[in-house]
């Protein structure tokens, strides 16, 4: 089909060249042009013919690489400032610049450590379980397309584009902590979860030959458009653990903890919604029509869920707050992303409205029946909301959205695959796994080595004075 | 000398100032303060974990004024601040024995 379409349109090209004035090229019929083109096409027309051939490549990744550039700093911004404010605006005062740093700490971590091994370890190679060294130090990344992954863009972009989601899979952890993790002890713990958890999970998942992969060779091909295991799940998960390992803050739950700033916790939400578009409809990697499924996916899971969650909070509580509102919104984006690129409008909305529905319920009684402290909600909205929205995306996968398994393959259960809800339950519990295995042997390192709690001295104190040294409102002054 | 201080509804500061004013009241100190009398505070919600707030938001005005102008004050003070609801405030009453502006170190009445 494409390769017809680029033979018309060269011929048109041809034609439209030929005459003496310019005219408009809608009014052409193509028929008139294809009987234009002599059959002893001289060696000239061929020439012609590929270089067209090569222009039209050339302006398809020129649309493409613009989206996708666009895309990587979108995803970006969901870290600095999106999740930094949301998290910022939902911890005391005396907490927001320690957990604001924490995010932009890794916006810089991450990307050293992309550069050095990282990007290798998730894309290179094709083993199945974690990549290999091939691209370390970024050997051989550059504008040329690697088409094994994304043949259309540089391979630079396709590179900056996936180390934005290495750099906030582990921000989202720190929501579990706040309040009471060593700043040093955060960086060990990053450096360490980015290699042992996020790098293996992210190559089984988009890597070529990784076991969960479901277009490039996987053994359980898992849907995950976005990063619901890879992301959500392992970040969640991982956070879970690590809010148990910690232990509570000082005084809950006692102690009233409100947010010091719900204004900053809401546009921090505006801002990841607007991001999410960057991380889900860019997944498609390509400006096609698959990144505008994605897209209206993403924004239909959000609102969904934002009413949701606000619905059960109205029946519950007898009103609806704005701190419910927005937590809905980032509960359905999480569910969506698995989904973006598989599922069509409705059911977007059905997986938002459930995951809307399910993680109010993880976060205000599952929370309280079991008496952690994951302090935002890290695993009640990224790692639940993660874990129904990978499952979800078994269930209302089509193959007229995205024919991932080829051509008329029915893709999930709504196209009769309800096996594929098998695959996806196998893909959850890996990444399930993967965070909680990998994440208590790295918190016992760092506990051994740095630290990873504060002093309870330091943590009523704050941890922007013990830590930073610092004040976030010095409005007196 | 009289001091009064008036705890007030945040609501009502600004008729409350205006109406001073209109008497010839034109010195006052304001504070923001919290707390509460009978009226019972509120409960917050976020994300299922329910918080009372019992200390409210209040504003505290501050006046020395010289006896003749005190009954008209708490006059204008109780028919400018009144909501008619619980947590409308106090006014409280002290004598004051020396008053002393910096400035000039003017004693008395005449330092008001």
């Amino acid at each position: 089909m494409k390769r017809m379409g680029i033979w018309c349109c060269c011929l048109l090209t041809l034609v439209l060249s030929s005459l003496p004035t310019p005219t408009p090229a809608q009014n052409t019929p193509a028929s008139s042009a294809a009987s234009a083109a002599t059959p002893e096409a001289s060696k000239a027309t061929i020439d012609k013919l590929s270089q067209l051939d090569q222009r039209v490549t050339a302006a398809q990744s020129a649309g493409d690489n613009a989206w996708m550039l666009l895309s990587a700093a979108l995803v970006l911004m969901m870290t600095g400032p999106g999740l930094a404010l949301f998290y910022g605006g939902l911890v005391r005062q005396k907490n927001v610049l320690a957990i604001m740093m924490q995010s932009f700490a890794l916006m810089a971590l991450i990307t050293v450590l992309w550069a050095l091994v990282g990007y290798s370890l998730c894309f290179g190679g094709s083993g199945p379980v974690i990549g290999n060294f091939q691209f370390a130090l970024l050997r051989g990344v550059g504008v040329t397309p690697n088409p094994v992954y994304a043949g259309t863009i540089p391979q630079l972009t396709f590179m900056v584009y996936q180390l934005m989601f290495a750099v906030i899979t582990p921000a989202l952890i720190t929501g579990a902590t706040a309040e009471r993790m060593k700043f040093s002890g955060t960086i060990l713990f990053m450096t360490l979860w980015f290699l042992i958890v996020y790098a293996p999970m992210a190559h089984m998942v988009w890597g070529k030959g990784g076991m969960l992969n479901a277009s490039l060779g996987g053994r359980f091909p898992t849907l995950d458009f976005a990063g619901g295991t890879v992301v959500h799940i392992t970040s969640g998960v991982s956070a879970l653990v690590c809010a148990l390992y910690i232990g509570k803050r000082v005084g809950y739950p006692k102690q009233p903890m409100p947010p010091h700033s719900m204004v900053l916790s809401f546009i921090g939400a505006c801002l990841l919604w607007v991001g999410w578009f960057g991380f889900n409809a860019g997944s498609a990697l390509a400006a096609g029509g698959l990144a505008s499924s994605a897209f209206v996916a993403t924004h239909f899971g959000a609102a969904a869920a934002a009413l949701s969650w606000s619905l059960a909070e109205w029946l519950k509580n007898g009103r609806a707050s704005a701190l419910g509102a927005i937590s809905g919104a980032v509960a359905g984006l999480v569910a969506i992303t698995p989904a973006a690129g598989f599922v069509a409008p409705l059911p977007a909305l059905l997986i938002g409205f459930i995951a809307g529905m399910f993680c109010f319920w993880m976060v205000t009684k599952f929370k309280a029946i079991f008496g952690y402290d994951d302090a935002l909600d890290a695993f009640g909205v990224h790692g639940a909301g993660g874990t129904i929205g990978a499952l979800l995306t078994g269930i209302c996968a089509q193959s007229f959205i995205n024919p991932i398994f080829g051509d008329g393959k029915p893709v999930g259960g709504f196209d009769g695959h309800w096996r594929q809800v098998g695959n996806q339950l196998v893909g959850i519990l890996l990444a399930w796994v993967f965070a909680i295995v990998g994440t208590i042997v790295i918190l016992k390192i760092v506990d051994l080595t740095m630290g990873i709690r504060v002093s309870e001295e330091h943590e009523i104190e704050g941890l922007d004075i013990t830590q930073h040294g610092e004040e976030a409102y010095n409005l007196k002054t | 000398m009289m001091k009064i201080e008036a705890i007030i509804q945040p609501s009502r500061l600004e008729s409350v100032k205006d109406a001073l004013l209109e008497i010839g009241i034109d010195g006052m100190t304001v504070t923001e303060v919290r707390g509460h009398g009978r009226q019972k505070g509120h409960t917050e919600v976020y994300r299922g974990r329910e918080y009372t707030v019992d200390l409210l938001p209040k504003i505290k005005l501050e006046l020395v004024l010289p006896d003749n102008l005190v009954n008209r004050a708490v006059e204008t003070i109780l028919k400018s601040a009144k909501t008619g609801k619980i947590g409308d405030g106090k006014i409280f009453l002290s004598r004051i024995e020396e008053a002393i502006r910096i400035r000039n170190e003017e004693r008395g009445e005449s330092a008001l």
